[in-house]
């Protein structure tokens, strides 16, 4: 499959974005479950999808970025193909998850705020807890949950997905 | 009990103070004469509670935001305690980490809220680091500077562009660490539905929004020997200037002003108020034409470039209400323009011509392609009342002791209906001063037209004129401007002029006007420039012996031809928000015939997401993926004339899904698709 192209909106999910408002009556106070919504369907919120939403709930634009930027479940960005959740709530951070999360980093040549791969392949995010302190700490591939990592195994993950991509 | 045991009380400060409506707690200490410091509270506004300096201990409660309390009977509320003093200090200590402290070059210094309160708290310190990276300062408006680095997310500027402007040009974005107020999407200022009104500017406590500086410009012309400098006055500013050189608000200083303007080396000073003069006989003409001869009504005015920038972004479809009349500024510079080359023997291009306005919005309209002929700007420079009062400081000519100067004849010339178009009603007092006689024929004895004043921000009046009565509607704030807009373009209003300023009170509370936190001082310059009114031996513009003359002279018939050349103007619909267009389908094959459907909010509004949704059907239905990309795109600026569909470059307006889909099919059919 060909890296996400950008802005990654085909027709038919843009035809999706008319049933998502209708279904929740164009009503401004709808707003988060709308974003929610497109976030599932793109995967991202495009800019000019947000723009669409604004004019259809009749808010003003700023509004609905604020709102988009407000929440971190929100990417204004797209998004990789893959993505990398690093648990860093507490009980994962004191079993050092920050090590993983750089050295994740440090394999997928990102630096700084950077959290995409050039090639879109990748996210590299942190979260807050996933509430599986038991397994800490813990890494979530593309929702596939992988409990007491350590910086090897992290990257190993990532490499195996390399593979397969290339195969 | 006392006898008055009517009467509710509550206890500040050891005091009691009756209770008589205040809507807060904040209100009634202040009217009792204890100033608590705020950031975000702006008695227009709503209560938001979010700086947390207004803090009081009510007994029993602990501590609470005075601004966020409602007043009850009974309440013992301390304003000063240890404890507060700490919390209050602490807070500003806070903002000052991350607050850009470089106070002798900032614009808003002296009249910082930031700086008064960290004074007035006694702060020498900031023991707190700054962990904010420095952001680039917005300097991308022609009205508005927008600096980051000052801002102390109070939302003052948020909650007055949406909450009295209806509009929401900014927002706060992010959250947290990185919170911070920016237009949609981060994008500029410039860019996006900011009309320039400026009062974001007017209600921000620190240098945040502060109004675009051109004072560097005027004196680099006033320096030039190969230059003649003019200059003109609106109405507003002669009696707001002087609360910067300490006088009381609406006091008039336009003998002091013109001495400063002409000591700063401007050759001639002119009077916004003779343009108004004359804006009144054309508007009015053009009314009382639409009037009789069925013309488009209600008639919106044009005075206020930032209700004209608002009509044509929301209400392309009203633009043919609006007074085609320029606004007293360009006819002002129009005219200077036209005629002062030849009298003074200066070339065209060496006459400089600078206004001073209240507004800011007017940096913008002075900068309207429409108002330039063969490259040369009708107003070159605008400044605010701010700038020119930094401009005598500067000068160092002690404003109070000038002796006062006249205005230069011809166009220093005014009566008083001029003058009263700084105020909201003042344009329709003006026009019915003159349509009155116009319509009757008889003279008109008392010119005040009590009816058409007041406060209020949306106001319906019928006035008698002769035999028939005329029903006006007086507007401040543009979502009150919206509210009858909205009326008009369902064809549901039934008034005969609308007239509109975006800036509370008219231009006298415009954003280029000192800065001030006093509640009163909008009433005190209202009365100020009626007065003025009163003081002038005429007081309708048709007695305007050389508006008269104007017309003999250069202008010919009214609404005439040159009159439209020089006085009139037109507008054009408006993109709210600069987008890129989403390509739909597989993308942008060169070979392809390429469908472009605009969703911006009129063609939106008037249905095209149905067209999109059809179009993108037919393709699939039709198996034309590989012959048509559509794509959806904002704004074609036809607004007027929507839904629009753009078909291989060719617009089709009024467009149907029926209409698109036989001119794709042609068009195949055309290119051999």
């Amino acid at each position: 499959m060909r890296a996400q192209s950008k802005p990654d909106c085909n027709g038919r999910k843009f035809v999706k974005v008319f049933t998502i408002l209708e279904k929740h009556g164009r009503k401004p106070s709808r707003l988060v479950p709308i974003l929610q919504a497109v976030q599932e369907e793109y995967r991202y919120l495009p800019k000019e999808v947000l723009t669409y939403v604004a004019t259809a709930l009749d808010i003003s634009p700023a509004r609905v970025y604020g709102v988009a930027t407000f929440y971190s479940h929100f990417a204004i960005e797209p998004k990789g193909k893959h993505i990398v959740r690093l648990c860093d709530g507490t009980a994962c951070h004191v079993k050092d998850s920050i090590p993983i999360l750089d050295a994740i980093r440090k394999r997928l040549k990102l630096e700084g705020k950077k959290v995409t791969t050039d090639d879109m392949l990748f996210t590299v995010e942190t979260v807050a807890c996933l509430g599986a302190c038991g397994l800490a700490p813990v890494v979530v591939v593309n929702d596939q949950v992988h409990g007491a990592m350590t910086p090897t195994s992290g990257v190993k993950l990532v490499e195996e997905i390399i593979a397969r991509e290339q195969a | 009990m006392s006898a008055t045991a009517t009467v509710k009380t509550l206890n500040i400060d050891g005091i009691e103070v009756p209770i008589n409506g205040e809507r807060n707690l904040l209100e009634l200490i202040r009217k009792a004469d204890i100033d608590l410091p705020t950031f975000c509270y702006h008695s227009d506004l709503s209560v938001y509670g979010a700086c947390r300096l207004c803090i009081v201990d009510i007994a029993g409660r602990g501590i609470q935001g005075a601004c966020s309390t409602p007043p009850e009977p009974g309440l013992k509320v301390r304003t000063q305690t240890e404890e507060i003093r700490e919390i209050r200090k602490i807070s500003v200590e806070l903002l000052l980490a991350n607050h850009e402290r470089e106070c002798t070059t900032c614009v808003k210094s002296s009249a910082c809220q930031l700086q008064d309160v960290a004074r007035k708290l006694g702060i020498q310190k900031v023991r707190f680091k700054p962990v904010h990276e420095p952001a680039e300062v917005d300097r991308s408006s022609l009205s508005l500077t927008r600096d980051p680095n000052k801002c102390v997310l109070c939302g003052d500027c948020v909650r007055f562009c949406s909450e009295i402007q209806g509009i929401g040009a900014i927002d706060f974005a992010y959250r947290g660490h990185d919170a911070a107020v920016l237009p949609a999407f981060g994008k500029d200022l410039g860019e996006g539905e900011c009309i320039n009104c400026g009062q974001c500017a007017a209600v921000c406590p620190t240098g945040a929004l502060t109004p675009r500086q051109e004072i560097d410009e005027v004196w680099k012309a006033l320096g030039d020997p190969t230059k003649t400098v003019v200059a003109q006055i609106a109405p507003a500013v002669r009696i707001a200037i002087g609360e910067l050189f300490g006088m009381p608000p609406g006091e008039s200083t336009r003998g002091q002003m013109v001495a400063a303007l002409k000591r700063l080396g401007f050759k001639h000073v002119y009077d916004t108020a003779f343009s108004a003069d004359l804006t009144v006989i054309e508007e009015a003409n053009e009314f009382l034409g639409r009037k009789t001869k069925g013309g488009k009504l209600p008639l919106f005015t044009s005075c206020c470039p930032g209700w004209v920038k608002f009509a044509e972004q929301y209400f392309p479809e009203l633009l043919p209400n609006l007074s085609t009349c320029k606004s007293p500024q360009q006819m002002l510079g129009s005219l200077v323009k036209e005629l002062l080359p030849a009298e003074l023997g200066v070339e065209k291009k060496n006459l400089v011509m600078v206004s001073i306005m209240p507004c800011t919005a007017k940096k913008f309209e002075a900068k309207r392609p429409e108002f330039a002929q063969d490259g040369v700007a009708e107003v070159d420079h605008v400044l605010t009342t701010q700038e020119l009062a930094r401009m005598i400081e500067e000068a160092g000519l002690r404003f109070t002791k000038l002796l006062p100067e006249s205005f230069d004849m011809p166009m220093g010339f005014k009566t008083g209906a001029g003058v009263i178009f700084g105020n909201s009603g003042g344009v329709s007092e003006a026009v019915l001063r003159y349509a009155s006689e116009k319509v009757t024929g008889k003279k008109l004895l008392n010119p005040d037209i009590h009816a058409v004043r007041g406060e209020d921000g949306l106001r319906i009046v019928e006035v008698p004129v002769g035999d028939i009565t005329l029903k006006l509607g007086i507007v401040h704030g543009l979502k009150n401007a919206r509210t009858l807009a909205e009326k008009a373009r369902r064809g549901k209003c039934d008034l005969d002029i609308i007239e509109v300023m975006a800036c509370p009170g008219g231009c006298i509370g415009g954003a280029g006007q000192p800065v001030s936190r006093d509640p009163d001082i909008r009433k005190l310059r209202t009365r100020g420039l009626y007065e003025v009114d009163k003081n002038m031996e005429l007081h309708k513009s048709q007695e305007n012996h050389f508006v008269t003359e104007c017309y003999q002279r250069h202008l010919g018939e009214i609404g005439g031809k040159n009159a439209h050349r020089l006085l009139h103007t037109h507008y054009h619909n408006r993109r709210r928000i600069a987008g890129e267009t989403i390509e739909l389908g597989e993308g942008g094959d060169a070979e392809k015939l390429k469908v472009n459907v605009c969703t911006g909010t009129n063609c939106f509004v008037k249905g095209s997401q149905n067209i999109l949704h059809d179009l993108l059907h037919e393709v699939e239905v039709e198996k034309l993926q590989d012959k048509v990309a559509i794509s959806a795109s904002f704004c074609f600026e036809k607004c007027d004339h929507g839904p629009t569909v753009s078909v291989d470059g060719n617009k089709i307006q009024w467009c149907t899904a029926h209409a698109a889909k036989a001119e794709i099919l042609q068009k195949i059919k055309e290119k051999n698709l």
